[in-house]
């Protein structure tokens, strides 16, 4: 045993390889990328690591190394286990012979995603075990007993992480290798009577899973890492530093209140810290909420006169103990997010948890903060597309070449979204991965007389917009499609895909060319540009857009991240007038003004030229090249992305 | 020694670096870490933060308001964005140099980072201003940022980290051909403290 700083992504790669996993497959998404990213980092000779095109394809691609006995995981963000739940669902009927280990990590808040889904709803929909970890060190420590579970119980089960623990990082206590369990496959075995979905198997195995969850629940009651912690004596006094409630103070006289709190995830850490300054009453912690530890949590409310939810995203745990409380006939009052006593959407701080306990027991802070001066109004920092970011010119031109025209601009999800924010706005729509291209041809069959575009980035090409093309060149459908081939998956953190010709075992292999792609489909019309030759980009919209049918222009530069810039561009100060068209158009962050004139930041200008293109005195051109520049070292630049399923 | 501290900036500025080297020169002291850090989109030029806690006893990566032992503004307008984090008493420190964003820029409205400053220098007792500006001319490289101002909390006192302890956690985790001008940083900011306290002080009377 050893101490690593890791990030509780990392820390979960490290769990699963430590447990012997053999296959590792996902697609990126924020909060999940890191755990797949670390696994290829770390993997043994044993483990198999890939990005697969999309969740479906990496989820069916797990279930079939678990069909061999091996262990394997897949990982996903929470709206990416939608694309996989076709076969998530029936899997759950069939099970698996190895450990499988579903992580779709949630994301209250929400802070990088379209929703605040909540995968345990999942896990109670599909039947399946969920564990639910607190801290990196838990989930180091989960992920390892949720490979045990899945293979006593023969099904894939569910872990899920949320984004605080994902991302946060911690001093975690990790195996040295020699530690590490080895496992080894037996090997598929023939059984059409085992691994075939049939109405009348899947009638059997319901029954089966039914039992099981029983079972399940009253293993899960004797986990060790659902836990009931006491309330400490003194728990009903009034704790130092804090003034009870005069509602509460008044009534002292009466019985008093017996209180507990029941919590999961990260929440768990927030009350903690909150009831070890308060002091403890009782404590509740859900590790697996499905199937819930019924026994456990009777134990719980034995003797509780009202109990205080707290938990993210939707009210699971809540609902589980008013069930309860009925089923029992228990007069225990259960309050959270059903009674409007913790907030029912965004995420839990220590602060509203703090608050919310306070609430619930009565107590209010002796001494409160200084009051702070109301500060001067603070800028606003929407996030932008990158200087020099190819996307930027690709909107560019696409809003040129269509001034004046009747238009919708269909997006998705990526970068590229960011296309939405002033001057370019250019997304009007924007839905899921892969959405825009419906979106545009259902605009288009109600509206024929607007010109729809669907704009996709290439890792989504990949994922999920293909059937969309194929669907719009069957149906008959008038689009342009554009695609926006950056030549990685930037949100995310730069992940490979089967455009990039690179995988996850380090191989070097064919890209798939999206070009021959979209003609064996039967787009008529594909062409290639390069956005930052703004006038022939421009040409090339104008010239495809007028074309009936569906026809695809593919915007090709690679993101500005993955290159490194060799100049940067400066104003002449004598030619600008200060008219800041620059600025007006494009809003590129490394543009600024000072004395009415526009400057260039050369620490974020990638010598892109697409200013200098519009610019109407000839003001802007090239300087230096950057390695000329003052700038000598590259220490600020460590961070990652988030999200390509956002 | 607990210590809760926040890092604060804008997107690309290096704060996530700054946090690790914390953090690992406080893992090599053997003194528990926890940190939290924007992730994500929020990246693209948005606000974005650190938290670090180091100490016994703690469960969550997050730091509750009121509760910083430290803010490391590296933009003035970030820093005061955090300052309901700040514990009374609390140390700020700050880079003086303002970053526009792309919406000020749109619509011409002002944003002064000075009347920050002003706001910072009314509202902390603790507070240490670099001009990280003059100072990554003289170094000559705008990367330095983070370094300068991660010196500048350390020679504060307020990290319980020493200048050591930082240059061990700087050859640990950066490449080789990058310490000697972080190590450059870290001197200038030493050498200059000095003047800086005797301004910091001409602020509190």
């Amino acid at each position: 045993m050893h101490k690593e700083f890791l990030m509780g992504n990392e820390a979960i790669a490290m769990g699963a390889i430590a447990a012997g996993v053999n296959l590792v497959s996902g697609y990126p998404g924020t909060p999940s990328s890191e755990v797949l990213e670390t696994a290829a980092k770390h993997r043994t000779d044993n483990t198999y690591v890939e990005w697969s095109v999309n969740e479906k394809s990496a989820l069916e691609v797990a279930a079939g190394a678990a069909y061999t006995g091996a262990r394997s995981l897949v990982t996903m963000k929470q709206v990416g286990l939608n694309v996989a739940s076709d076969p998530l669902m029936s899997l759950a009927y069939i099970g698996v012979k190895g450990g499988m280990v579903v992580l779709a990590a949630d994301d209250p808040g929400p802070i990088s995603s379209q929703t605040e889904q909540d995968t345990r709803h999942y896990a109670a929909f599909s039947k399946l075990p969920c564990f639910d970890p607190t801290s990196a060190q838990e989930a180091y420590e989960m992920i390892q007993e949720a490979f045990t579970y899945s293979e006593r119980y023969s099904t894939p089960v569910f872990f899920r992480p949320t984004t605080r623990v994902c991302h946060g990082y911690a001093s975690v206590t990790v195996k040295d290798p020699a530690e590490y369990t080895s496992h080894r496959p037996e090997g598929f075995i023939k059984d059409s009577t085992r691994w075939v979905i049939f109405p009348r198997l899947s009638y059997q195995n319901h029954k089966k899973i039914e039992a099981r969850n029983v079972t399940l629940a009253d293993d899960f009651s004797s986990y060790s890492r659902n836990q009931i912690f006491p309330e400490e004596t003194h728990g009903l006094g009034c704790p130092d530093g804090y003034t009870k409630r005069d509602n509460i103070a008044a009534s002292s006289e009466l019985p008093k209140k017996k209180r507990g709190i029941a919590t999961g995830g990260i929440s768990f850490t927030y009350a903690l810290e909150t009831l070890r300054q308060t002091g403890m009453v009782r404590l509740l912690k859900v590790a697996t909420p499905h199937p819930f530890p019924e026994k456990l949590a009777l134990t719980f409310l034995e003797g509780l006169d009202e109990v205080l939810c707290i938990e993210e995203l939707d009210p699971v745990i809540e609902r589980e103990l008013t069930y309860l409380c009925g089923k029992y006939h228990l007069p225990v009052k259960i309050l959270g997010k059903l009674t409007h006593h913790v907030p029912n959407a965004g995420e839990n701080t220590q602060d509203s948890v703090r608050e919310n306990i306070l609430d619930f027991l009565g107590l209010i802070p002796d001494t409160i903060a200084d009051k702070q001066d109301t500060p001067p109004v603070l800028p606003v920092r929407p996030p932008v597309l990158c200087a020099g970011c190819p996307h930027r010119a690709s909107f560019y031109a696409v809003k040129t070449a269509m001034k004046g025209k009747k238009t919708i601009f269909c997006g998705d999800i990526g970068c590229y979204t960011l296309g939405n924010a002033m001057p370019l706005d250019m997304v009007d729509t924007c839905l899921c991965m892969g959405a825009g291209l419906g979106i545009a041809q259902g605009v288009g069959h109600m509206e024929p007389d607007t010109s729809c575009f669907a704009f996709v980035g290439d890792s989504t090409f990949f994922a999920s917009a293909i059937t969309g093309v194929i669907n719009a060149v069957y149906n008959q459908a008038d689009i342009t499609l554009i695609i926006l081939d950056n030549s990685t998956t930037a949100m995310t953190g730069h992940q490979p895909h089967p455009g990039t010709g690179r995988t996850m075992m380090g191989d070097i292999v064919d890209k798939i060319n999206m070009e021959a792609v979209l003609r064996g489909i039967g787009v008529p019309i594909v062409e290639t540009a390069d956005p930052l030759d703004h006038e022939a980009a421009v040409a090339c919209v104008r010239r495809v857009a007028k074309e009936p049918g569906v026809k695809a222009i593919i915007f090709k530069s690679p993101c500005i991240a993955i290159t490194k810039p060799s100049e940067y561009m400066t104003v002449d100060s004598g030619k600008c007038i200060g008219c800041k068209k620059c600025i007006r158009e494009l809003g590129c962050p490394a543009l600024f003004t000072e004395n009415e004139h526009i400057c260039i930041d050369t620490s974020l200008c990638t010598g892109c030229t697409l200013c200098s293109q519009l610019c109407p005195t000839g003001a802007i051109h090239s300087a230096a090249s950057k390695e000329h520049s003052a700038d000598k070292s590259d220490t600020s630049k460590t961070s990652k992305g988030g999200g390509s399923h956002e | 020694m607990n210590k809760n501290i926040v890092l604060c900036g804008v997107g690309g500025q290096g704060t996530v670096l700054a946090s690790k080297l914390i953090a690992a020169a406080a893992m090599k002291k053997d003194i528990p870490v926890m940190s939290a850090e924007t992730i994500g989109m929020a990246q693209r030029g948005g606000s974005v933060f650190s938290h670090i806690r180091m100490g016994e006893g703690l469960y969550a990566p997050m730091i509750a308001r009121g509760t910083a032992d430290v803010i490391i503004g590296f933009e003035p307008g970030e820093a005061v964005r955090m300052l309901p984090y700040l514990k009374p008493d609390g140390q700020v420190i700050v880079s003086r140099r303002a970053i526009m964003p792309v919406t000020a820029t749109l619509s011409g409205s002002a944003y002064s980072g000075d009347e920050m400053i002003a706001y910072l220098e009314k509202n902390v007792s603790n507070l240490l201003t670099i001009d990280t500006e003059e100072a990554c001319r003289n170094i000559g490289s705008s990367k330095v940022l983070n370094i300068l101002l991660l010196g500048a909390a350390v020679y504060s006192g307020a990290l319980g980290l020493t200048e050591e302890e930082i240059r061990d956690a700087i050859m640990e985790r950066l490449p080789e051909k990058f310490h000697g001008l972080n190590f450059e940083a870290l001197a200038y900011v030493r050498e200059r403290l000095a003047d800086t306290r005797v301004q910091q002080r001409r602020f509190c009377e």
